[in-house]
């Protein structure tokens, strides 16, 4: 996804607050071993990140296995190594052969899923690829004015319904209108919904069946929109819209506020899902692949 | 949880009897327990490490001490601080005299602040205020369009007959971050119109914005200045994790915020961030959002909320959640009906439709105490209902009235029709005439029906009431189920 670099800076940049006071930790754990103050400290910085118990007591079970066995190595690197582990190696978005590819995206009410879709379509665009975004939210009063403003913006024809109409309707309309105008990829938007509201699941399976039904290898990505600001919740999320949709990936949104999104941690300990792309803006163009090394130096951080 | 909870503290403690005393390390390794559940539930470390170290102190007095079973004593002691640490109960809002009362609404983004303006709209009309809502959120693309859409529902739709109104200037929007100090021109004037046209209450919707970006959050002191808000309330998403306090503590120290609305409690998340945010604000969570619609707007009970929290059940909210989806006359004539016998699938299906309504059986079913942690992983089969209502549905009308009507080609169409087989149909059938008999028994038969129809739900003989329904993995529920049905059931 070399065409995101242009905006590779950005992310440094909203990191680089942060980033002077990682001495903070590394100061505290380097040539050390890790004794029940350090392991304190660990734990606090982890779980104030939001990366939750379970998968904080896991890292540092593992970090004081690896400390105890292998030769002595720096305990702020080991840290960060098993951070990385844990979040997999980088997952760039599906690519096919056959056009078009199927993007569909889904998440809770008010994670940014709107505002998500116009970045992925921004960033796909600027790959050279032709771009058509379907607003199969025809609940949330605006929200497919709210696309249409951005497909304006960026020159990106939106397929909507009307207000209420049936969101796998509307998915199948955008679908003959991408397959008739030869269209590279289709991103779905979908109405914000609670992964506990049982009937609202059931709609958004249908839509995904819908798709398969018409490029029988879609969707190519199911992403998941999770904002950076919740907490433990986002694991519930992952699991419910998985047990729907399937969901191949993550879009972390909001990680440009004072939040750390330590959730996908918490998340890829215990369903292993990657996070694929990052928002860090209002604009169009603040999106980034998800750097692991970069985004578990922010994580860490002193305030 | 809370049995879970319950139960290691109460193992904590056991090993207490007969020596009479409490010492700091059993205590602390009680709190170690109650540590874990608020983490998990959200609350911010810092507050969760106060919260501890204080209620460790207030275990070590007397009360602990006297009590016979110290880990209900323990869990009573946490639940009764967290309340209080989050009450008191102020659910409504101030209004001044002359207005227009001016409530202003901020917080992040996509916390809800649109859908609140509108819900708050609502709030206002049952309590007889007419409502100017300004849309001052000139970032978001069509935030405008969304506020005009949500005030006009609740002017056609919502209770009662004050005005609601409108103000919104779509012609000042621009992109994020353009249009900083635009949204201090449109509250001005969104205040000046409802001075003119003697409205009691203006809400103004704010964008929402990073509490990091000092450029918007001094905007919003703009419009604080320029119009001096009777209210500012500040909107917080349930599912906030850590740095929910931050947040809070920025919008706070910039504005003096007066009061909280903690949306999105429809999800199952246990909103640890409300004890975070009092703490830091000391305001008050005046209302919580629990649903899309505008009516969705509820005072705010700290107990609940600790007991939410610490993930305790929440039955009170589960019985107020049936008083709102059933109509209290129509309720009596069902009872009625039921008493003599007149109970038709018609009714069956309606009732199924309000028990549905109220939300998922798996969210139902988490409000009983100790169901909710033991139903987590369970599956349960939602189609079931889906697969009644549907046969139900394939009925003709003559049939729904009377399914005597029912012979065995009735039957085949009906299973045609809804898609099962016969036996389905066959099976539905047999178990409604089980609940009309139980529910009339039950409706008039007195303490004697009711005994009947206790012993014959012990003896497992009605799957729970419910036909078709059954939920898989575990039989351990039955019980439950069958308790919550005659909970149901009594109250009517």
């Amino acid at each position: 996804m070399g065409l995101f670099s242009a905006t590779k800076g950005m992310l440094r940049r909203s990191l680089a607050r942060t980033r002077g006071a990682l001495e903070g930790l590394g100061g505290l754990l380097r040539g050390r071993t890790l004794d029940a103050a350090t392991i304190k400290d660990i734990e606090s910085r982890l779980v104030q990140a939001d990366v939750g118990l379970p998968a904080t007591e896991a890292i540092i079970d593992k970090l004081q296995q690896r400390l105890r066995s292998g030769a002595p190595e720096d305990a702020h690197a080991a840290l960060q190594q098993c951070l990385c582990e844990l979040l997999g190696p980088a997952s760039p978005l599906a690519t096919t052969e056959q056009a078009p590819m199927v993007l569909l995206v889904a998440g809770v009410n008010g994670v940014g899923k709107t505002t998500s879709v116009a970045k992925i379509a921004h960033a796909l665009q600027g790959q050279g690829r032709s771009v058509l975004l379907a607003a199969a939210d025809t609940f949330r009063a605006g929200a497919t004015e709210q696309l249409r403003i951005w497909g304006e913006r960026m020159g990106i024809d939106v397929i909507a319904g009307a207000p209420g109409a049936d969101p796998a309707a509307v998915t199948w309309d955008a679908l003959d209108a991408a397959l008739a105008r030869n269209i590279d990829v289709l991103v779905v938007d979908t109405s914000g919904r609670m992964h506990n509201d049982a009937s609202l699941m059931r709609e958004l399976t249908k839509v995904r069946d819908v798709i398969t039904k018409r490029v029988p290898d879609g969707p190519h990505e199911v992403l998941l929109v999770l904002d950076a600001t919740q907490g433990q919740n986002a694991l519930e999320q992952a699991r419910g819209f998985g047990a729907a949709i399937d969901v191949t990936g993550l879009f972390l949104a909001k990680l440009d506020g004072s939040a750390r999104g330590g959730v996908v941690l918490s998340i890829a300990h215990a369903l292993n899902l990657p996070v694929k792309l990052i928002g860090v803006g209002e604009r169009v163009e603040d999106v980034e692949p998800f750097d692991g090394p970069l985004f578990v130096d922010g994580l860490l951080a002193d305030d | 949880m809370l049995d879970g909870l319950s139960q290691r503290l109460g193992a904590a403690f056991k090993s207490l009897s007969g020596q009479g005393r409490i010492t700091e390390k059993n205590i602390r390794e009680a709190m170690d327990d109650v540590r874990r559940g608020l983490i998990e539930a959200d609350v911010n470390l810092k507050v969760v490490d106060d919260f501890c170290a204080q209620v460790s102190e207030d275990a070590m007095g007397e009360s602990v001490l006297q009590s016979l079973k110290p880990g209900e004593q323990m869990v009573h002691i946490v639940h009764q601080r967290l309340a209080e640490l989050m009450g008191p109960v102020e659910s409504h809002i101030p209004f001044v005299d002359p207005g227009p009362t001016v409530v202003m609404v901020c917080g992040l983004q996509g916390t809800g602040k649109t859908t609140t303006c509108g819900k708050i709209a609502a709030w206002c009309r049952r309590n007889g205020k007419s409502v100017l809502v300004a849309a001052a959120d000139l970032q978001r693309p069509a935030a405008v369009e969304q506020l005009r859409i949500t005030t006009e529902g609740v002017a056609a739709n919502a209770k009662g007959n004050a005005k609601i109104g409108f103000h919104g200037e779509p012609d000042r929007c621009a992109a994020y971050g353009e249009a900083v100090g635009e949204a201090i021109t449109v509250c001005m004037n969104a205040v000046r119109t409802a001075r003119e046209e003697r409205y009691d209450v203006v809400l103004l919707d704010t964008a929402g914005r990073l509490h990091i970006d000092d450029a918007l959050m001094g905007e919003l002191r703009g419009v604080q200045r320029a119009v001096n808000p009777h209210s500012i309330l500040l909107v917080i998403d349930a599912m906030a994790g850590q740095d929910a306090v931050n947040a809070a503590a920025a919008f706070n120290s910039q504005l003096e915020v007066d009061g909280m609305v903690l949306t999105k409690l429809d999800s199952d998340t246990r909103g640890g961030a409300a004890l975070s945010v009092k703490a830091v604000t000391g305001a008050p969570i005046r209302f919580i959002g629990t649903g899309e619609k505008y009516e969705d707007l509820e005072a705010f009970h700290p107990e609940r909320m600790a007991g939410r929290i610490l993930g305790m059940g929440d039955v009170v909210s589960l019985v107020e959640k049936a008083q709102d989806e059933v109509d209290e006359a129509e309720a009596e004539a069902m009872a009625k009906k039921m008493a003599e016998g007149r109970f038709t699938m018609d009714d069956f299906l309606k009732q199924i439709k309000s028990l549905r309504r109220m939300g998922s059986m798996k969210q139902l079913m988490g409000m009983l105490p100790g169901v909710g942690s033991m139903m987590k992983n369970m599956d349960i089969d939602e189609g079931a209902l889906d697969r009644v209502e549907n046969m139900a549905n394939s009925m003709t009308a003559a049939e729904r009235e009377d399914v005597s009507l029912m012979n065995k080609s009735r039957t085949r169409r009906v299973a045609k029709g809804s898609g099962s087989g016969q036996q389905d149909v066959n099976r539905l059938l047999k178990q409604f005439d089980m609940v009309k008999k139980m529910s009339q028994q039950m409706a008039g038969g007195g303490m004697k029906g009711r005994m009947q129809m206790a012993r014959q739900m012990a003896s497992g003989g009605m799957g729970g009431g419910m036909p078709g329904f059954s939920a898989k993995g575990s039989t351990k529920t039955a019980g439950v189920k069958q308790g919550f049905k005659a909970r149901k059931r009594k109250r009517k």
